[in-house]
């Protein structure tokens, strides 16, 4: 089967919505729109039936960059051994208490 | 540099045995799968399949309870079941949205729905001619969707089951309004008791054809249990629905339209569970193949809609351009 991308006539856009003040927007979903505009009207209507949020984000899904999967491991996996990055690693004695 | 954004199209793995090994390894370890990891191209296949055919059944389903939005007894009644469609169709969406992470575009997808290439749930495909089959529908069809779609949550593919999330979510109040609205007929004149009991006597059946055709008799079933696509096969979903269901028909006074229901007390190891009547499957396959009282009716519609849609789509798209271009044209003008 092929899997190209056929020229999508209606772009799609990335959803963000922010739960509440205090808190990041966080992705939701994504939808097609010809503009910005018509992309946060319907991301209004779409993702926040439900109170879910106070302020939405939407990105042209093709200007998102995104690190690749095949260097995933090169990327990420060093952190794992670097665990004097965390706190549980140094030993301080009980009677000191909470550090 | 990477810059495909977040639609996986990576289609070209070399399905060598270890690449299969690693991956069912992954699957068995409840690991994700995202759209841009490799994946088998019959994994990729599946779920395009079954997403698209999920999200074609909220787009259609919206129809049979449309019927009804403009007569709908009550102002309180109205204004649930609008909601309630207008859910359906934000299903459609998310859905559709998921499946386009493997690579399939939706304009692809519509066209697969209207030429009847792909499928949708036959259940769809049955009308609404009375104000009680709203109640049957969300109380029988929302609810064997539910028994079907909590296990999809924690489907292996990443993007299906956070969609499915949302849709679990949203879909708890359909069923109950379409419960409490058969209450509310059952509780009414012996007309309205009747117009319930008839709802439910041509509802009944066709949900248990919801959960598809017989585990021995289904096709995709083992490899999508073993990619934990599915958790349960069909006829464990379908024994779960008539267990919760049947108790609910009873509470109401209502008589499922089965005389070899019956309780057994050995079912489900031990801890009970009902026998039933067998399902008609010639009827089922009748109407998946589009011989059932209302495919042609459906199709039309969704092609109606698609078609009288078409300028709209169109003069947002000339628009979004024109202004664009007028950005462009100031900008230069300014240099």
């Amino acid at each position: 089967m092929t899997t190209s991308h056929a020229p999508s006539l209606t772009p799609l856009w990335e959803v963000f919505i922010r739960p509440r003040n205090g808190l990041n927007h966080k992705h939701v979903g994504s939808l097609h729109a010809a503009d910005e505009d018509l992309a946060l009207r319907a991301a209004r209507d779409v993702y926040t039936r439900r109170e879910e949020g106070n302020s939405i984000w939407v990105v042209r899904s093709d200007q998102i960059v995104a690190s690749d999967p095949d260097e995933a491991s090169e990327n990420f996996d060093p952190a794992g051994e670097k665990i004097y990055r965390h706190p549980s690693f140094y030993d301080i004695p009980d009677d000191i208490g909470h550090m | 540099m990477y810059s495909q954004g977040l639609i996986g199209a990576e289609d070209n793995v070399e399905e060598t045995p270890e690449f299969l090994e690693e991956f069912q390894a992954r699957i068995d370890r409840e690991e994700k799968i995202e759209p841009n990891d490799p994946m088998p191209s019959a994994y990729r296949k599946t779920l395009i399949r079954q997403i698209g055919q999920h999200a074609h059944s909220e787009i259609v389903g919206m129809l049979p309870e449309g019927n009804w939005i403009t007569r709908a007894p009550t102002l309180r009644r109205k204004a649930a079941l609008l909601a309630k469609v207008q859910d359906e169709g934000g299903h459609g969406l998310y859905l559709y949205a998921a499946a386009e992470t493997l690579g399939v575009s939706r304009e692809q997808m519509t066209e697969e729905l209207l030429s009847g290439k792909a499928k949708y749930s036959s259940i769809f495909n049955y009308p609404t001619p009375t104000w009680a089959d709203i109640g049957a529908i969300g109380w029988l069809v929302d609810g064997a969707a539910i028994m079907n779609q909590v296990p999809l949550c924690r489907c292996s593919f990443g993007p299906y089951a956070r969609a499915m999330v949302r849709v679990c979510k949203e879909e708890s109040f359909h069923q109950r309004q379409g419960y409490e609205l058969m209450m509310t007929l059952a509780e009414g004149s012996p007309e309205q008791r009747e117009m319930a009991q008839d709802a439910l006597n041509r509802w009944w059946w066709p949900s248990l054809m919801m959960f598809g055709p017989h585990d021995s008799d289904s096709t995709n079933s083992d490899q999508s249990m073993k990619w934990k696509i599915k958790r349960f096969t069909n006829d464990e979903l379908r024994q779960k629905f008539v267990d919760a269901t049947v108790p609910q028909a009873e509470r109401i006074g209502l008589t499922m339209p089965d005389p070899e229901l019956k309780w057994n007390a050995d079912k489900n190891d031990g801890e009970g569970g009902y026998d039933f009547g067998s399902i008609d499957w010639d009827e089922f396959w009748r109407v998946v193949k589009g011989g059932g009282p209302m495919n042609v009716d459906r199709l039309a519609a969704r092609k109606k809609a698609w078609d009288d849609g078409a300028w709209v789509r169109e003069a947002a798209l000339a628009h979004a351009q024109k202004r664009r271009d007028r950005a462009e044209a100031s900008k230069v003008a300014a240099e």
